[in-house]
């Protein structure tokens, strides 16, 4: 079929979440490259304007699942659905957002149809690939990269010999790109009734409390981020008092959110959010490899750090060395002469 | 009122600490210059179980590791903070494993445990936070799974509610036992060890278990068994970007801002 498949995302206002839009941008280019079509699995109740908010961003069909059982996400519930749509319509590749659902949703399919799925991948490309043992050539198959092994070293991962080929991305990782917004697909009403079985109503969803504004630093302009270097959750305030006052938003490194000086929705990295703001400013971060590819596009980097080796300073346009206590005041200072 | 619990637990290298000598000049990974540690989410799932242990007199802790014979030592350190027993999967052919291959392995040595009613693992572990083998063993065994799990809300014999961290909040559901669940890293903190559990238990013989204590489909397991392979790895190579070194004065600072607010990249 040469097909992708992209699991859609709802959220919590019965809207296509961003993560999904950004696959199916990127699932279009596969799809572009491998000759096949870009097709995506809904599943939920109830739900409007799916047409318009998919085909912009290159979806060729929507395969759209509405039950109510299929609302609020439940594991069994959409496994058995998406299980049974990819038995069914045999696709190339899978990709899911490495969401709290989509991290639970597609290890499980994976296990089922055994086969190969690759987390939190960063990019993902066509290419060839040449098994060393077998000497088997494979043509056009998909090249899942992440960073591994606490962020020392890049991997490409390939899942030769089975199918689907499926991967989870984190959100911000791929660009969501309108393709046409005059683009036109079809519908295919799936009947749920078909896929589901009495067990996978098993789970009750008893209550739920949702953010629906949370940190949104994946838009922000300016982004004022603070590592271990840091030191404490108090000198963080600072962070946020120089971020105000230049308009942006304070973000975190995986080290600083595991210390606990900061929130863990405002992570930056292959385990967080990717951005790319104007201007990112890195205080106390050493920039790991994780760190840095969520956050190496930006438009401008400041790192400021007391170590003149410390990796992050390898891929800043400017580097302070010297200490974030000491070095914030005066940013601020700064700014405040440079406005009157 | 008693159940059968299982902890799934891995010894990691600790990536958390990578410092330069943990890698070669080649680039490639020194593993034996990490020191190796329990992984810290699935401390976290040893400590929910011990709790529901708690609220249920009776019910048994049983730790399970796949690994080298060393990684023992995780067992013998849940033993120390309260579960009841142990074992390690350890066997060449299990060897190269990707999650599927492992989730198989695990959890044909669940099933070879009779029947068993929550199995706790940690979210993921630190050296690929993947957070796949939780769902594929759950997968595997044919019981829903509750990922993401934050906190214990209640448990009986009968089922279990709990807490979970999703992307953007959080959500209490039940589940009838059996059930699998994954816990993360906001979960209540592990406990001690218990200084009478230390001395009783320290001579203790911690079982091995090789691939034929486990009857399973040999193709299944190891390299054989993973669909996934590393096509290449590229050790981290950094190049120097041409970047301008502000000194820390006022007076350079102030250079410094006033020219990115005349190129209006600060408003």
């Amino acid at each position: 079929m040469n097909s992708i498949l992209v699991y859609i995302e709802i959220n919590e206002s019965g809207r296509v979440a961003d993560v999904s839009l950004e696959l199916c941008s990127k699932g279009r280019r596969l799809a572009d490259r491998l000759g096949g079509e870009l097709e995506a699995i809904v599943a939920g109740s109830n739900l409007a304007d799916l047409e318009q908010q998919l085909y912009p961003y290159g979806v060729d069909t929507i395969l759209y699942a509405n039950d109510p059982r299929l609302s609020p996400y439940r594991t069994l519930p959409h496994f058995s659905i998406v299980d049974g749509i990819i038995r069914e319509r045999q696709p190339e590749v899978v990709l899911y957002g490495a969401t709290s659902v989509g991290r639970d949703l597609a290890p499980r399919i994976a296990s089922h149809l055994r086969c190969g799925l690759t987390a939190d991948c960063t990019a993902l490309e066509i290419g060839d690939h040449t098994d060393a043992k077998t000497g088997k050539d494979y043509h056009d198959i998909l090249y899942q990269i992440r960073p591994a092994f606490g962020g020392n070293i890049v991997a490409t991962i390939v899942s030769p010999e089975t199918r689907p080929q499926m991967a989870t991305v984190r959100e911000g990782v791929m660009r969501k790109e309108v393709i046409d917004e005059n683009r036109k697909g079809t519908v295919v009403n799936l009947d749920a009734n078909k896929y589901l079985r009495n067990e996978d109503d098993c789970l009750k969803v008893i209550s739920r409390q949702i953010d629906p504004q949370g940190v949104d630093i994946k838009g922000a302009s300016i982004i004022v981020a603070g590592g271990y270097g840091m030191g404490s959750r108090e000198n963080f305030e600072m962070l946020y008092k120089f971020a105000n006052m230049i308009g942006g938003e304070v973000g975190a490194s995986r080290a600083a959110v595991d210390a606990g000086f900061c929130d863990n929705d405002r992570q930056i990295g292959q385990t967080g959010v990717t951005v790319r703001p104007k201007l990112y400013i890195a205080c106390g971060i050493s920039g790991a490899v994780q760190h840095r590819v969520g956050m190496e596009q930006s438009g401008q980097i400041i790192s400021i750090n007391t170590d003149p080796d410390a990796p992050i300073n390898a891929i800043a346009d400017y580097t302070i060395i010297g200490d974030v206590c000491e070095v914030i005041p005066r940013l601020m200072n700064a700014y405040q002469s440079c406005k009157q | 009122m008693s159940i059968k619990i299982v902890v799934l637990a891995k010894q990691v290298p600790d990536t958390r600490n990578v410092g330069p000598e943990a890698m070669t000049p080649e680039g490639t990974i020194n593993r034996s210059a990490l020191p190796a540690v329990y992984n810290p989410e699935d401390l976290n799932a040893l400590e929910m179980a011990l709790r529901v242990k708690e609220l249920l007199p009776g019910s048994t802790v049983t730790v399970v590791t796949m690994g080298p014979p060393r990684a023992e030592e995780i067992i013998r350190e849940a033993i120390y903070r309260g579960a009841d027993d142990g074992f390690v999967l350890s066997d060449r052919r299990f060897a190269g494993a990707d999650t599927l291959a492992t989730s198989y392995a695990i959890s044909c040595a669940v099933k070879r445990l009779g029947h068993v009613d929550i199995v706790f693992g940690g979210r993921q572990a630190i050296d690929g936070d993947t957070a796949q083998v939780g769902p594929q063993v759950a997968e595997k065994m044919d019981i829903p799974q509750i990922t993401y799990a934050e906190e214990l809300v209640s448990v009986s014999e009968k089922e279990i509610r709990i807490k979970r961290r999703l992307s953007n909040g959080t959500e209490v559901v039940e589940a009838p036992l059996p059930v699998l669940v994954t816990v993360c890293g906001s979960a209540p903190r592990p406990r001690f060890r218990h200084a009478h559990l230390l001395l009783q238990n320290r001579h203790l013989e911690i079982p091995v278990w090789t691939a034929d204590d486990v009857n399973p489909d040999f193709d299944r397991l190891g390299l054989s068994g993973s669909p996934t392979k590393v096509k290449k790895v590229d050790s981290v190579v950094l190049t120097q970007k041409d970047n301008i070194c502000v000194e820390n004065t006022q007076e350079a600072l102030n250079s410094l801002i006033s020219n990115l607010v005349t190129n209006h990249i600060i408003g």
